[in-house]
């Protein structure tokens, strides 16, 4: 199993400076908690108690988990998610 | 410093007075790490606010994908205040997530002055820049500091405020 995962650079920090990572699970929860045994304190950047962080977007292949099921989405070998921090402010 | 192109600085003070009285918003990519602000990409606020800008999801996506694709990063990612000064607001700062970008911001609540202001964000810290408006990119010489350019635009009293970042 397989899900190719693109970092934004704000983010490499927890990476090692890698624009791509991969993971496993079959929810993006599970995704999640599979990159964060390798890469810590990356999931606490995307989630919070209340789930998905407000200005932070994960997109499954072309698709905003918003408008899938959130982290309980289903994620597959050969998906890819995207995390892209909003571009927002007042 | 900011180096910008004329035309491209007018087109964001122009996208700014054309989305007043809400919030305009756009990015000005590059070629990765040449901190040239070539593209000018406006996006939509998706907030649709004169207090607030996002863009919009799908379009944020296809707007990485496009930069990525042709080897960009966003060099500028400006927004306007409709009726405050060219200033980072709070918001502003917690949500800056791109350290290596010049967040500018334009204020149109003057009808006949645009305020054009630079800033690095980073960790929450922000600090102002100087902006250099140049006939092209390509010409090393600029043709006048921010100074020269506001009073070309507009009020020249306030380019001495302007040409002195706090």
């Amino acid at each position: 199993m397989s899900i190719e995962v693109r970092i934004p650079t704000i983010l490499r920090t927890y990476t090692a400076g890698e624009k791509t990572v991969v993971g496993s699970g079959a929810t993006l929860t599970e995704l999640l908690d599979d990159l964060e045994a390798r890469h810590g304190g990356l999931r606490d950047r995307l989630v919070d108690e209340k789930g998905l962080r407000r200005f932070v977007n994960v997109y499954l292949n072309d698709e905003d988990v918003r408008f899938l099921g959130g982290l309980e989405t289903s994620v597959k070998d050969g998906d890819h998610v995207t995390v892209l921090p909003a571009v927002a402010g007042g | 410093m900011l180096q910008i192109q004329q035309s491209t600085y007018d087109e964001i003070v122009a996208h700014a007075r054309r989305d007043h009285p809400d919030e305009a918003c756009g990015v000005v990519a590059g070629p990765v790490g040449s901190d040239r602000p070539e593209r000018l990409v406006p996006m939509l606020n998706a907030a649709r606010s004169p207090t607030f800008y996002e863009f919009d999801s799908h379009d944020l996506l296809a707007l990485y994908r496009e930069m990525d694709d042709r080897d960009e990063e966003p060099v500028v990612i400006y927004h306007s205040h409709t009726a405050t000064e060219a200033y980072p607001s709070t918001t502003d700062v917690a949500l800056a997530m791109e350290p290596g970008a010049h967040y500018v911001l334009v204020s149109t609540r003057s009808a006949d002055r645009a305020d054009v202001r630079s800033f690095r964000i980073v960790d929450g810290n922000v600090s102002e820049e100087e902006v250099r408006v140049v006939p092209s990119l390509s010409d090393g010489e600029p043709v006048g500091s921010a100074t020269a350019s506001a009073s070309a635009l507009s009020d020249p009293q306030l380019s001495d405020e302007e040409s002195h970042p706090r």
